[in-house]
């Protein structure tokens, strides 16, 4: 099954992961303290693991000739079909945390679905992938927790973090017409399928730390036609100056 | 035994299944779970166990350097308390 739509399938899957491992890098050495300083690097680096096997898969899917790097380091913002809640700035680490803890609970779901494609690949990177995010979302859920049952400053740092990221979940569950024919042939996730149990789990993560979820609020969209909000194109900067000053640069 | 990165605590790690828990280093973290959680990834990250402790380096009662004499000392003259003065079997490969 090769298709331009499976290639933008691997690829969104893939840009979500790398937006996302290159905003958690963003903590490393300058963490809350040095064993959470190493946690988090060490999850960062789990989600580049399973970024460059899905670009290494997408750029075998497009046979164009380009390499798993050309996609990571050589594509513009617009081009860029990640998550809008993965390229969210960091904030404090509350913010970080809450974006996490609904990122994680998100990918344990719709990994432990793409585990069962019928395309080998995909289902085996997230077969893979499955025990790492187990153990990131046992790591943000209990931060999520103490935050939002600690301190009063803590708790208002968390509800302050939700108030800003919930309007960036509704874009999960939207699907395309493209996803639609993956969907039926059992190679795409179904992400409606999931939508009601991400909701059950994380409302009640968020009314166990006494966190309420905002109502009425507009869901934005966009991340996968390539309209992002304008905090992506300053990340892709910075991760893409290297190797665009230095072309085929090696170690 | 507390400053702003918060209590220690003390990592045994196992190595396999049966074995004896192995003191292996220290860390920082504010509850539980945020020690077993570091512990994790400060001491496992290469394969080194199955199974953590993670203890509260206060929760530890420890001998001092001046309890060496009369702790340790008496029984250094008392021989016949190592398993010397009859066969080992063959079997027992570890004493």
């Amino acid at each position: 099954m090769n298709s331009p739509a499976l290639f933008n399938y691997t690829l969104r899957l893939a840009d979500s992961s790398l937006v996302l491992a290159q905003r958690l890098c963003e903590w490393t050495s300058v963490g809350p303290f040095l064993e959470e300083d190493l946690a988090l690097t060490n999850i960062a680096l789990d989600i580049f693991g399973r970024a460059r096997h899905l670009y290494e898969y997408a750029a075998r899917l497009e046979n164009k000739g380009r390499s798993e790097d050309d996609l990571a380091f050589l594509r513009n913002d617009r081009d860029y079909l990640n998550c809008l809640i993965c390229e969210q700035p960091n904030g404090d680490y509350a913010q970080t945390m809450i974006r996490q803890a609904m990122v994680d609970c998100f990918d344990l779901y719709y990994y432990t679905e793409l585990a069962k494609s019928k395309d080998e690949t995909l289902a085996g990177i997230a077969a893979k992938s499955i025990k790492e995010i187990t153990y990131h979302k046992r790591h943000s859920f209990s931060w999520v927790m103490r935050f939002g049952n600690g301190t009063d400053e803590s708790h208002t740092r968390a509800q302050n973090a939700l108030n800003e990221l919930w309007r960036f979940t509704g874009e999960w569950f939207e699907r395309t017409e493209d996803e639609d024919n993956l969907v039926n042939q059992s190679i795409a996730v179904d992400v409606t399928a999931i939508h009601p149990k991400w909701e059950k789990e994380i409302t009640e993560l968020f009314m166990q730390a006494n966190l309420s979820i905002p109502s009425k609020v507009f869901m934005q969209t966009g991340g996968r036609k390539g309209l992002h909000t304008e905090h992506l194109a300053y990340l892709l900067l910075e991760m893409q100056a290297l190797p665009r000053m230095l072309p085929n640069a090696k170690w | 035994m507390s400053d702003s990165q918060g209590p220690l605590w003390e990592v045994f790690v196992q190595k396999k299944a049966g074995q004896p828990f192995v003191h292996c280093g220290n860390l920082h973290a504010f509850d539980k779970e945020m020690a077993l959680q570091n512990a994790r990834d400060l001491y496992t990250r290469r394969g080194e166990g199955m199974s953590i402790w993670v203890v509260p380096t206060n929760a530890i009662v420890a001998s001092s350097p001046e309890d060496q004499g009369p702790f340790f000392e008496p029984s250094n003259d008392k021989v016949f308390r190592h398993p010397t003065f009859y066969p080992m079997p063959d079997v027992i490969k570890h004493m």
